[in-house]
């Protein structure tokens, strides 16, 4: 009983690491901005989502996107170079793995950060890290109204 | 929580450029410095970044690796009264360009706003994660 109660509770925190995890990858790439040689890294955020919670997610209210699908795994862009799994590190918890970006301007040190990508990016992952808190406070409001009956 | 590494990741690149930001100030300083009696000139210093792994694998902070200069040779101008003028009459001022010094300043302090806002953006989200349930 309390399991149905808490299952999508569950699903929201579980996004919840991820949205945090996807916010530290993009805050390194920023960092290395000025870095020569550095190589963007972002993951598929619908991906590893879809692996942290099982792939048949029990009544997942979201509607996980679908056109990412043919991309393939670990990427969130097809210009992305696709993982044989050896070479990224393996997000720890999450089961999704980590990409390499392909520069969009070439530059002559190698680095591959578009900073206007990663700064859209990060303004992106923070309103949907701030929606999945306000989901869970929601969620959590609604069941202490259930339970306390008032 | 996961999420306080942001803060030390963009901590690192604030502090690199910021130290970035103190050779560019030292490169233009020494613009018009002379060479003295040994003829050496001041030389323009240039950081050299690197990537650091930060905790997960995919965490990467950054640091100065090292501070490299600028091995051309300094700006030769026809000073012949000056006291440090060669038997010549020419003086050896720095090889700093200036131009480019400045281009190096905006660049680096475009970059440490970048990271400021990320730590904001990272406190306003961690703050929020306290008031989560209430």
């Amino acid at each position: 009983m309390l399991d149905n109660l808490t299952n999508s509770l569950d699903f929201h925190a579980k996004a919840l690491v991820l949205r945090a995890e996807r916010q530290r990858v993009i805050a390194s790439n920023i960092a290395n901005a000025d870095t020569p040689g550095y190589a963007a890294r972002d993951f598929n955020f619908a991906d590893a989502l879809r692996s942290a919670t099982g792939s048949a997610s029990s009544g997942a209210p979201l509607r996980l996107a679908t056109s990412a699908d043919t991309i393939g795994s670990g990427r969130s862009d097809a210009r992305h170079i696709p993982l044989d799994g050896s070479g990224g590190g393996d997000l720890s918890d999450s089961g999704g793995a980590v990409g390499y970006a392909v520069q969009t301007q070439p530059s002559a040190d190698g680095n591959s950060v578009d900073l206007d990508r990663e700064r859209a990016a990060f303004a992106d992952n923070a309103v949907r890290y701030e929606a999945t808190l306000r989901f869970i406070n929601g969620q959590s409001k609604t069941l202490m109204s259930a339970i306390q009956g008032q | 929580m996961s999420m306080f590494s942001i803060l030390g990741i963009a901590g690192s690149a604030v502090s690199a450029q910021s130290q970035r930001l103190n050779v560019v100030a030292s490169n233009l300083a020494n613009v018009d410095a002379v060479a003295g009696t040994d003829g050496q000139s001041y030389k323009a210093r240039q950081v050299v970044f690197q990537t650091v792994p930060y905790g997960n694998a995919a965490d990467a902070g950054v640091r100065v690796d090292s501070i490299s200069e600028n091995q051309s040779p300094g700006r030769k101008v026809h000073e012949p009264a000056s006291p440090a003028a060669d038997a010549e009459g020419y003086v050896t001022h720095s090889n700093v360009n200036p131009v480019e010094e400045m281009v190096n300043m905006i660049s680096a302090s475009r970059s440490y706003q970048n990271n400021i806002e990320i730590m904001n953006t990272a406190k306003s989200l961690m703050l929020k994660t306290l008031q989560l349930g209430q």
